[in-house]
């Protein structure tokens, strides 16, 4: 006891109580919001679903329509399921930013909470994928780096290229690139088959196997530069490039020095 | 007449001028010493290379802008190695450029024409020997030799013969039978049309017997895409669409062009491209060239489902997948 | 004498007294080389072949040239148990157990590339100073024989390690192959062991990679060097340069020590690239597997254009009797490029033709003097460039945003049209250039001071340039065309009218020029 009068007294004590109860109120906090968010009351996911409503018809109806039915310039969302909407939206695609021919990763509009209404509004309309759980996407520990490798050379290296770069499509579309992309958009890109990508369904593409491709491209992501400089990882074209400029411009300067006469 | 038009005159070679270092010892010693420093770099360069060799493992990872999170042990190895050459070479051009005499000289030069007298000498030999030869005379031996010399040539051409075997039917047959699974390349499962959604894709192979072992020439013939559409969005003949089932549709995956895998599907479009030349086809309209080098769609091949309710080949590709050939009759 | 010297007098001693070279050797060590950056160019690409002898002599230490399938157990992780050619796992033990194995693998691709690179730049500068016509033409032919034999012998070695970029490509190659008419299948069929990929393509490539097609360089080269040495090497025109001399540095020991450094300079550059770019990042493309395929699958540049030319062709094929002609492979493929080697094997014999001209010539021509070859060459150069750029196109749309289809559509386009604009444009900054030269020659060049005259005028002080530019500015001949009567002096019509018309346009197209000052031109404006 005296012990702890000692220390109540101590110069340090009011400190380190702030942060002792800080550290319990954020705790407590985090805990609390975490089951708020996976286990939602009727009422309170009635409640998200008339807030989704309310952004749509506000952010998304003058082009999807009023029901969800799409229009001339965009598809109907009917049957999209979760997924879609919190890959459209959470990546910044939708609502695009002109008609132009791709819709592309940009600053999200909406946060996280008004995405997860919109999701829970337009997958309340009509089933489809949802989005997937945390514990669905520990690719970590349920995926397998080579058997993702083949995955992805046989189903994307088509059009995102070996390393996850991304590539040229028709019309002036393109694959996007990989890298940075966050495990739950890509599984949810697998699942929906955004813009022009197909869907990969999961029985032709098991979860499992939607985990190994993704454990890949991290993996490829996170691969150091072991043969120097990557070239933006693009194959033959950029080597080319290097040796007709530095290599090139690297030996003719020298042939210049060479056959000028020194003073 | 002729000295009318008077062309400007050639001053000739200009006088040499000296190099400092030819004159001046101080610039002549600093010239040697630089060249000595430059030896000296590339002998570090090559104590680099051996360091790097023995005493950095190859993971260790640095830091460095523009190139990233670089392999150290390769990149100081392929350094010292650099500096040890590169060095080397600016220390010699170096020191031939400062200290070597750089006086240009004069040679003459020779035309390639040997004189008359020669050439004639050349000639008349050239023809003496030969009619010592008679070869223009013995026509028997003339004729003979050169049966046997152009016979001997297609010795070779013989031996050649057992690189490969002939085509015969190779080019015109798949693994494809009616009945014949299709499977997930990789992972060979069975596939039900219910396992596909609308803009789905799917990458699928024949399956195998039991006794059987896929080869890599096998996926070059086999390799087939399925897709899904909304089965109304089709623009096929009556005996194509009785090819599709409930929508699924199923191609080559080889490009009927230069046979690069085509699987570059877009759903907005139906569109197929192929990554290699860019050749692009319609897949409503039964994988119709709508861009590109490519002449010919891609082979259909026709599916149902079996009683398991799997898909299945109705029957092999009615034509030869992949690139053209000369044999090709369509 | 001391004790240097004697050592150097012995050693020549023995070396004569078995050989009896002494008058030969004394001869080409003060053999004369004239100094020019752009005579190294050709030294590069020698210097990358050696470079190339001494990487992949390594390299073929732990490479193991099999289609025999392995299973993958070495320490990269990503393809760990994976079943894959042993080409392809070898390659991986190459860059990542052998210690230096990856720096000599970048090193062979980079000289590789770098070879090509400098074969090409060496023929532009041959080709646009004249240095092909007589007596050069033997060289011209092998140095083009280089060129054709080095895309084979660069397309070989990029097939070698069995990933899916370099099975990619053989699949095209095997593409071409089987397009041919008549033959094709049994020629893909004996190649390949059967059918594509086999297990029988890549032992059989790599005997040609190390040894047949290095073996041919080796002779090709030597031949190509030889007459060099005794043909004596071109100069620019120069005060006291002329067609009969030679004027430059003795090859020992000047010259010797620069040759001999650049060598370590070329190879320096070469470990330079090895160490900091990567290329050919095989263990990233995967082993080949003929139903996988990257976006953006590309060949070597050298081999670039080609791949461009097969993507822009139309979708032709001919359907005969019934046999498959597929043009859209066999005329970008096959076709056009041996028209292009073809006449450019011909050229000098075909410019000859035209100028009418069988003299020797050593001394250079400024491009400037001859328009139309240089106009020529241009436009050439244009026609590769523009199927180069094709065939990457995919890359440029995605790195500039564009569409594949309007690049495609741009260089079908192109490949007609730009290469006659970039002719004419060429000869016209070619005579432009030439009546600068005269302007310099006959007035002076512009100092940038202003004089009053007495009268109020301004006008700019011209100086003189010295006698040895204006030599050089004038220096070359300027021919007239041919004058070929279409009829004999009997006025008969000669045979070959069309022929002869044809020639005497191109030869008067040809001598179309700025006429060079003369000493005259110049007495007259100092009278004035």
């Amino acid at each position: 006891m005296r012990k702890l009068s000692k220390l109540r007294r101590s110069a340090l004590a009011s400190p380190l109580l702030l942060v002792i109860a800080l550290f319990a109120i954020g705790t407590t906090f985090s805990v609390a919001s975490a089951t708020n968010k996976s286990e939602l009351t009727t009422d309170q996911r009635s409640a998200q679903i008339a807030e989704g409503k309310q952004i749509f018809l506000k952010g998304c109806s003058s082009c999807h329509g009023l029901n969800l039915e799409g229009g001339a310039i965009a598809p109907s969302l009917i049957g999209v399921g979760a997924a879609s909407v919190d890959f459209q939206v959470g990546t910044g695609r939708m609502p695009m930013a002109d008609m132009s021919t791709q819709a592309v990763r940009k600053k999200p509009v909406y946060n996280d909470e008004q995405t997860a209404a919109l999701a829970a509004y337009v997958a309340s309309t009509a089933p489809g994928p949802a989005i997937p759980t945390e514990s669905m996407l520990n690719y970590e520990r349920d995926g397998n780096t080579a058997e993702g490798g083949t995955l992805f050379r046989t189903n994307c290296a088509m059009c995102h290229n070996f390393a996850g770069q991304g590539g040229a499509l028709t019309q002036g579309k393109y694959a996007p690139s990989l890298m940075g992309v966050e495990p739950k958009y890509i599984y949810e890109a697998l699942i929906t088959g955004p813009q022009a990508m197909p869907v990969f369904s999961d029985k032709t593409l098991t979860p499992a196997e939607k985990l190994s491709v993704i454990k890949w491209i991290k993996g490829a992501e996170n691969e150091p530069q072991l043969g120097g400089a990557a070239l933006g990882r693009v194959g033959p074209v950029t080597e080319g490039l290097l040796v007709w400029t530095l290599g090139l411009g690297l030996l003719i300067g020298v042939a210049v020095w060479l056959a000028t006469k020194a003073r | 007449m002729s000295n009318e038009i008077e062309a400007i005159k050639d001053p000739g070679l200009p006088a040499h001028v000296h190099r400092k270092a030819d004159t001046d010892p101080v610039a002549e010693k600093r010239a040697e010493r630089q060249v000595a420093i430059l030896f000296l770099i590339s002998a570090l360069g090559t104590l680099l290379f051996i360091f790097a060799y023995y005493f950095i493992a190859d993971d260790v990872f640095v830091f460095l802008p523009v190139m990233g999170n670089t392999n150290a042990h390769q990149l100081l190895l392929g350094l010292g190695l650099a500096i040890a050459l590169f060095f080397i070479g600016a220390a010699a051009i170096h020191w031939a450029k400062t200290l070597m005499p750089d006086e240009e000289v004069i040679a003459m030069r020779h035309t390639m024409r040997s004189d008359d007298e020669d050439r004639e000498n050349f000639v008349a030999t050239v023809k003496e020997r030969s009619a010592a030869a008679g070869l223009g005379r013995r026509s028997l031996i003339k004729r003979s030799m050169g049966l046997s010399l152009g016979l001997i040539g297609l010795s070779p051409l013989v031996l050649l013969r057992d690189l490969g075997p002939l085509p015969k039917d190779d080019l015109t047959k798949t693994s494809w039978m009616a009945g014949t699974r299709l499977v997930t390349d990789p992972g060979d499962r069975p596939i039900r049309p219910e396992d596909l959604e609308i803009g789905a894709v799917a990458q699928v192979l024949p399956k195998l017997r039991p006794d059987q072992k896929r080869t890599l020439n096998d996926i070059g013939k086999d390799a087939v895409l399925l897709i899904r559409i909304r089965p109304e969005e089709f623009q096929l003949s009556a005996e194509r669409l009785s090819w599709t089932y409930d929508g699924i549709i199923a191609f080559s995956k080889i490009c009927s062009h230069m046979g690069c895998a085509v699987a570059l599907y877009e759903q907005t479009t139906k569109h197929l491209l192929c990554p290699c030349h860019q050749s692009t086809f319609d897949v409503p309209r039964a994988a119709k060239v709508i861009f590109g080098p490519a002449a010919r769609p891609l082979p259909q091949l026709a599916i149902t489902v079996d009683a398991e309710g799997y898909l299945i080949a109705q029957k092999p590709f009615n034509e030869p997948v992949g690139p053209s050939f000369w044999e090709r009759s369509s | 004498m001391t004790a240097r010297e004697r050592v150097a007098g012995t050693v020549a001693n023995y070396v004569d007294e078995r050989t009896g070279a002494a008058k030969w050797a004394k001869k080409n060590l003060t053999k004369v080389f004239p100094d020019h950056w752009s005579f190294l160019l050709g030294e590069v690409a020698l210097y990358s072949f050696i470079i190339l002898l001494l990487s992949g002599t390594f390299l073929t230490f732990w490479f193991d040239p099999s289609q025999r399938e392995v299973l993958y157990e070495g320490s990269y992780e990503p393809l760990n148990g994976l079943h894959m050619s042993a080409a392809y796992a070898s390659t991986l033990h190459i860059s990542f157990e052998v210690r230096g194995g990856l720096l000599m693998r970048q090193i062979h691709h980079w000289a590789a590339l770098i070879f090509m690179a400098a074969i090409v730049v060496h023929l532009m500068r041959v080709y646009f100073t004249g240095a092909f016509r007589k007596p050069r033409e033997f060289n011209w032919i092998i140095g083009v024989g280089l060129l054709t034999l080095g895309i084979v012998e660069g397309f070989l070695g990029y097939s070698l390690p069995d990933d899916l970029l370099s099975g990619t490509g053989i699949r095209i190659a095997e593409a071409i192959i089987q397009a041919l008419p008549v033959v094709g299948t049994y020629i893909a069929f004996f190649a390949f062991g059967g059918a594509f990929p086999g297990e029988a393509f890549i032992p059989r490539i790599f005997t040609v990679h190390v040894l047949l097609l290095p073996g041919i360089f080796l002779a090709l080269i030597t031949v190509h060097l030889m007459l060099v040495w005794y043909q004596k090497h071109t100069q620019w025109p120069g005060p006291g340069r002329t067609e009969k001399n030679v004027v430059g540095y003795p090859l020992m020991p000047a010259y010797m020590a620069k040759a001999g450094g650049f060598f370590f300079i070329v190879f320096g550059v070469t470990a330079f690239l090895g160490a900091v770019a990567s290329i050919n990042p095989i263990w990233l493309y995967g082993p080949y597997n003929p139903g996988q395929i990257s976006a953006g699958s590309q060949p070597d540049w050298y081999m670039g254009w080609l791949d461009g030319l097969v993507r822009m062709a139309p979708p032709l094929e001919l359907h005969l009797l019934g046999h498959t002609i597929p043009l859209n492979i066999l005329i970008p493929g096959l076709i056009v490029p041996g028209i292009l080697f073809t006449g450019l094997a011909l050229y000098p014999f075909i410019e000859s033709w035209i100028t009418g001209d069988k003299r020797e010539h050593h001394l250079l021509d400024r491009p400037r003097n001859v328009p139309n070859r240089t106009a020529l060459g241009v436009m050439s150069l244009t026609f590769m460039l523009v199927a180069l750029l094709n065939g990457g196109n995919d890359i440029i749309a995605t790195t500039f945003h564009l569409g594949i289809n309007q690049i495609m559509w741009f260089s079908r386009i192109a490949i007609f049209v730009l290469p006659p604009i970039a002719f004419v444009v060429t000869k016209r900054i070619c005579l432009s250039l030439q009546r600068a030269d005269r302007e310099l020659v006959l007035h002076g060049r512009e100092t940038g001071r202003l004089l009053m005259l007495p009268h109020g005028e301004f006008v700019e002080v011209h100086e003189p340039i010295s006698p040895e530019l204006a030599w050089k500015l004038t220096a070359h001949e300027q021919a007239p065309a041919l004058a070929l009567e279409d009829v004999d002096a009997r006025g008969v019509r000669r045979a070959g009218g069309l022929k002869n018309k044809l020639r005497k346009r191109i030869s008067a197209a040809n001598a179309e020029s700025i006429a060079k000052p003369t000493a005259n031109d110049l007495k007259e404006i100092e009278h004035h």
